[in-house]
């Protein structure tokens, strides 16, 4: 049954990649969605009986993968609770985010194209949840990344979409950079890559010091800030998150399911999954926290003042993975995973939410050019205000467990950072609460700005299907998809197809409930039995009792916040819209910083990418032409086309003079040899 | 088999072949077709060949098999053939190799056919020779002669510059052998003998193993190549027609490599483990340095042949770490290279057959007419990026792993290859399959024949195949490897020992 949630998905995407073209969009549409679907319907099984009841953990092998000299590498599947866990996260939202594409890619020429990528990144996801080594994680790692890539990239066409999609891949490469020295490093200090010896030798491994880069370092901290690195790009946390937000480019289902629910909760998954080495490491789980608060902090300045829907999203997701690294830094590797979990639900809620409105809107993304949208859609104003509640933490929804609970170990604690941590959390909970209403309110009240708004400017499909008309039309004989009617029309919001909405309906159950019904498992008195061992835990950690002691201005501080959040939007938006362009003018400074995203894009161009273009044509034209070909073969080649050029007017004849010459010298040279050997 | 061993066979059917086609009379069609058929199914037998021999090869065991011994010119030269487990994966290479190379020329050549092929069976002669020699007078004979073919390759059915590129490519490679044939003629001043065999048991005196290490280097190097001896690399890919340039990357750069294990490691251990440190700086400024080249190219087969210097520095970097991963991986790296770089070219080389042109610039948007086509320059672009999955990486993963045992330092500037690879493949590929296809001269490009898709796809099979699976590949290999390391290590202490005896 394990294997077959993690193949199903290979065998959708082996099904609908090479032959999709062949059996027609509507069957691979078909066959990836069920398949996900019963996928999913095993891992809720699995769940059930791995975490919920009693079966024991397993890793099943399934084969060797490579082996050389110590380093034994296996393909694997590893099911515990963290395992199931996440099961249950990407099976579930992978198949929702199947069949709402079906509704949502509807008019897309490529769609099987679509689907199997969908699936393959399942796939990759999968593999990398149930690995039981590193190095079976880091294929699944940088899978998801290749999925990634290739979603963002899928309307290849749009050369924004193509930048964005390299620079996920590069940027997540500069954090598997770090994942790969990490193992590295965990193989010399263990001779081993698979987690059962990791971990039973990580405990021996405390307080040992390593000489390496020169230094001698504590050799489970540079570990685990090896590794970490790797988790850092992967969840676009501070300094490694440019990539996100660019992301966006890519259809709004695969935001929803790549980056936002699953891959780029990767980088948690990992942290949690190596609880026994991070335990080990309290300087790098100390700098965990900075790195998560941070994150949480700074993304969500940027979301107040972004005005693309999909954009705000993605930086409250940068934002709210911040929050999980937080609660995995204090020592609570289970509230992270809550948070993780009931993020899931309605961060992919959110996004998908976000798609049925662009989807309505024509695919205008710009939320200066929506409004008034709640009549006209209504069951998508829904479902977009549960999300809301739930991101921003409303009392009993899902949020309001999960976020509050790594607010309050942040305060418990007395790690390093961790005050720090509980600060700029609670400082980002009252601008989530912010930015989040302003996008309600925004989109769906005040006058429709989209009756006057010229629709020029139109971004997703409007564009690919420009190109797909005048090019893939050859190609696709049967030409299933119809005119969009989107120029020269008035535009009339209209409410999504069920395909969309029935995921809605799902995910908005689990915002609202997932909070309720599982708190008591993951965070809460039954975490012992429910997670049985699977996420380690040092035995002078008490993060998990220590934070149900704290103070009551503490517990309440999150959700005074949220409510001042909530205020001030409404302030912004309905008493004094003219207060926010007020306020921008007024402090114009800051505000472009803000809109700017901090300027890291400009930073990074400047220190990184227009440097090693530069350094790139100085060897080319300045090392490889001007030193080392003028000082090598050019000049001796200079002589002897000279010198021969008198000797040979020919000029094909010198491909044969220099062959004779060759064979005439060998063959001097084996003469003597011979004289020479005979004696 | 008729006479001879295994190995004989394999390496001189190919001048049978030859033979053949030079016996074929008339410049007509049919002569031609006869002349491609005839390549093309010598090179397939010779294959078939090589995968008995692989049958039969015991991968358990170090020593070498299928060992032929005569006298040869008198009583001075051997001919003695013979394989193990790390000359074995590469002959299997070679073999392979070439029916592709013959399939990706059928159509593209044009002028002067016959002579072509020809060239091309004499050429899998030398370099199946070279791996399979057992002799170092033999083994030089073959290594410098498989010169001479390429020479030929590229000087005449190559691009506009081909005289030049073959004069640089000569000069270079030329120029290092000379010193290394002083070495082999020194070594047999010692050991009296060229036999391989012998000469791996042979202990030269330290001070002579540093000069004999560094004539070897100078040849090797060059072959490999490694900066700064590179440069021939590019112009010789350029103007190289699409085959020659896949044997230049599939093979002919992995006999340095080969050389570089076969004699330099085991036979001059300490004078090896004295300039690990120089092999070491080079390989990270070639890993670092081409990448970076190869990033700002416009022409793509210099993009190619500069990521084939860097991949062949992590190769470098990965030998003389002398860990069994380091060694292991840079011989996994060296085939999955020879079947990545190759298949690259020949996906350059079916762009190029369209178009005429190499120029990046003139792409754009070819995803919207050649679909088969951008999914295995895709494949191929990811397993150069070194993915999870495609054979790139497990040469990659082993050969890192190799060195950060050894030196973290070097490792840690050597993953940032990982970062730039991404980087330039990845935008390659961006500027030649996506984008809009708004070129009128690409209006009506097609994809990819049912010939083309032939000769790609075995080499998308092994690709993934070893991605998932490479043991074939590091098994086959595994026993002689750990032989060589235990002669390095027992090599080394004795040198130690000795050492301290004296003080």
């Amino acid at each position: 049954m394990y294997a077959a949630i993690v193949f199903l998905p290979l065998l959708g995407f082996l099904i609908a990649g090479p032959f999709g073209w062949r059996i027609g969009a509507r069957p691979s549409e078909i066959v990836t969605t069920s398949l996900l679907f019963v996928s999913g319907a095993l891992s809720w099984i699995v769940f059930f009986q791995v975490a919920l009841g009693t079966a024991p953990a397993s890793v099943s092998v399934i084969g060797n993968w490579f082996t050389s000299g110590a380093l034994q590498v296996d393909w694997s599947l590893r099911i515990d609770t963290l395992t199931a866990v996440m099961l249950v996260v990407v099976t579930t939202v992978s198949s929702l985010v199947h069949l709402y594409s079906i509704g949502y890619m509807r008019d897309d020429p490529s769609r099987p194209r679509f689907f199997s990528y969908l699936s393959m990144f399942t796939f990759a996801m999968l593999m990398l949840v149930t690995a039981d080594n590193l190095v079976q994680m880091f294929f699944g790692w940088e899978g998801v990344g290749l999925a990634s890539y290739l979603l963002i990239g899928f309307w290849y066409e749009k050369p924004s979409a193509n930048a964005a999609a390299i620079k996920a891949f590069v940027v997540n490469r500069v954090g598997d950079f770090g994942f790969a020295l990490g193992i590295f490093l965990v193989f010399v200090l263990t001779q081993s890559v698979g987690f059962g010896q990791i971990f039973a030798a990580a405990p021996g491994l405390a307080n040992k010091t390593i000489h390496i880069f020169g230094l001698d370092l504590d050799a489970m901290t540079i570990t685990c800030l090896l590794l970490f690195m790797g988790a850092m790009g992967k969840s676009a946390q501070f300094l490694l998150h440019t990539w996100l937000p660019d992301a966006m480019e890519g259809p709004t289902p695969v935001s929803a399911l790549i980056h936002a629910a699953t891959m780029v909760t990767a980088g948690v998954f990992m942290v949690a999954r190596l609880s026994p080495l991070f335990e080990q490491a309290p300087a790098a789980l100390s700098f965990v926290t900075i790195i998560g608060a941070t994150t949480a902090f700074f993304a969500a300045t940027i979301g107040l003042v972004q005005n693309d829907i999909k954009r705000v999203i993605a930086y409250s997701t940068c934002s709210q993975l911040g929050y999980m690294f937080v609660g995995l830094g204090v020592g609570g590797y289970s509230l992270g995973v809550f948070h993780l979990f009931t993020h899931a639900f309605f961060k992919a809620l959110l996004f998908l939410g976000a798609g049925a409105v662009i989807d309505a809107m024509h695919h205008e993304q710009d939320m200066r050019n929506m409004g008034g949208l709640w009549r006209k859609i209504p069951f998508t104003f829904a479902m977009m205000t549960i999300g809301t509640l739930a991101l921003t933490g409303f009392p009993f929804t899902a949020g309001y467990f999960s976020k509050d609970a790594i607010i309050e170990a942040a305060f418990a604690s007395t790690r390093g950072g961790a005050f720090y941590g509980f600060l700029l959390t609670t400082l980002a909970a009252g601008l989530t609460s912010f930015y989040s209403w302003r996008l309600v309110f925004l989109t769906f009240f005040g006058a429709p700005r989209w009756a006057a708004a010229g629709h020029g400017a139109g971004h997703d499909l409007a564009a690919h299907d420009h190109a797909a008309h005048d090019h893939e039309a050859h190609e696709h004989q049967v030409h299933d998809h119809e005119d969009h009617g989107h120029e020269g029309h008035a535009l009339d919001p209209h409410e999504s197809p069920f395909s969309m909405l029935i995921p809605l309906g799902v995910l908005a159950v689990g915002a609202l409930f997932a909070g309720l019904i599982f708190s008591h498992d993951f965070i809460g008195e039954g975490g012992p039995e429910f997670w049985k061992g699977a996420l380690y835990l040092r035995p002078d950690n008490h993060i998990l009792e220590a934070r149900e002691d704290i103070p009551g201005f503490a517990k309440q501080l999150p959700t005074l916040l949220m409510v001042v959040g909530f205020l001030v939007a409404v302030l912004f938006y309905f008493l004094a819209p003219s207060l926010p362009g007020r306020l921008a003018r007024g402090a114009k400074p800051l505000y472009e910083f803000l809109l700017n995203k901090w300027y890291f894009d400009e930073l990074y161009d400047a220190i990184f990418v227009r440097p090693a273009f530069s350094l790139g044509r100085l060897f080319w034209k300045g090392g490889d032409g001007a030193i080392i070909d003028r000082l090598g073969p050019d000049g001796v080649a200079a002589r002897v086309v000279d010198v021969t050029g008198r000797v040979v007017k020919l000029q094909s004849g010198y491909i044969y003079h220099y062959a004779f010459a060759m064979l005439v010298g060998l063959a001097a040279v084996i003469t003597w040899y011979v004289a020479s050997g005979v004696r | 088999m008729f006479g001879f061993g295994i190995l004989s066979c394999i390496v001189f059917l190919p001048l049978a072949g030859a033979a053949f086609i030079l016996a074929l009379r008339g410049n007509d069609e049919a002569t031609l077709q006869n002349a491609r058929r005839a390549a093309l199914g010598t090179t397939l037998i010779v294959f078939l060949l090589s995968l008995y021999a692989y049958a039969r090869f015991d991968p358990s065991s170090s020593a070498f098999q299928f060992v032929e011994e005569k006298g040869w010119l008198g009583n001075g030269l051997i001919y003695k053939m013979g394989v193990d487990g790390i000359s074995l994966p590469f002959l299997l290479l070679t073999t392979f190799l070439m029916p592709v190379c013959i399939l990706a020329s059928w159509k593209s050549i044009q002028n002067r056919v016959k002579e072509y092929f020809v060239a091309f069976l004499v050429l899998e002669t030398l370099m199946t020779g070279v791996f399979c020699s057992l002799d170092l007078v033999l083994f030089y004979l073959f290594f410098e002669g498989s010169l001479i073919p390429m020479f030929l390759i590229i000087g005449i059915w190559g691009g506009q510059r081909r005289v030049y590129a073959s004069f640089k490519f000569f000069l270079y490679t030329f120029a290092g052998s000379v010193l290394m044939l002083l070495a082999i003629m020194a070594m047999y001043g010692v050991a009296g003998t060229t036999d391989i065999v012998t000469l791996l048991q042979t202990h030269f005196p330290s001070s002579m193993q540093k000069w004999l290490w560094l004539a070897f280097f100078a040849s090797l190097a060059v072959k490999t190549p490694m900066w700064p001896v590179h440069t021939w690399l590019p112009d010789a890919h350029v103007e190289a027609p699409t085959a020659g340039s896949v044997i230049l990357a599939g093979v002919l750069l992995k006999m340095g490599g080969y050389g570089f294990i076969r004699f330099s490691l085991p036979m001059f251990p300490e004078a090896s483990a004295y300039f690990a440190p120089l092999v070491f700086a080079l390989s990270i400024i070639a890993i670092i340095y081409t990448s970076l080249v190869a990033l700002v190219q416009e022409d793509m087969k210099k993009l190619i042949a500069y990521s084939s210097v860097a991949h062949m520095g992590f190769v470098t970097m990965g030998l003389f770490s002398m860990t069994a991963q380091g060694v292991q991986g840079a011989v996994f790296l060296m085939i999955s290279h020879g079947l990545v770089s190759g298949a690259l070219f020949l996906c350059v080389g079916v762009i190029y057959d369209r178009m005429h042109t190499r120029d990046i610039a003139a792409y754009g948007g070819l995803v919207f007419r050649m679909p088969l086509y951008a999914t295995v320059f895709m494949i191929f672009t990811l397993a150069n990026v070194g993915l999870p999955g495609t054979s790139g990486f497990i040469g990659e993963f082993l050969s890192l792993l190799g060195a950060f045992r050894v030196n973290s330092w070097v490792a840690f500037l050597a993953t940032t290859g990982t970062i730039l690879s991404a980087a330039y493949a990845l935008y390659l590929y961006r500027r030649i399959i996506f984008g809009v296809l708004d070129k009128p001269s690409l209006a009506s490009i097609l994809d990819l024949s049912w010939r083309e898709a032939t000769q790609f796809a075995p080499l998308v099979a092994l690709t993934l195949f070893y991605g998932v699976y490479p043991s074939p590949v590091l098994n086959a290999s595994a026993a002689s490897i750990n032989a060589l390391l235990k002669g390095y290590d027992t090599a080394l202490a004795v040198t130690k020992t000795a050492a301290l005896a004296f003080h």
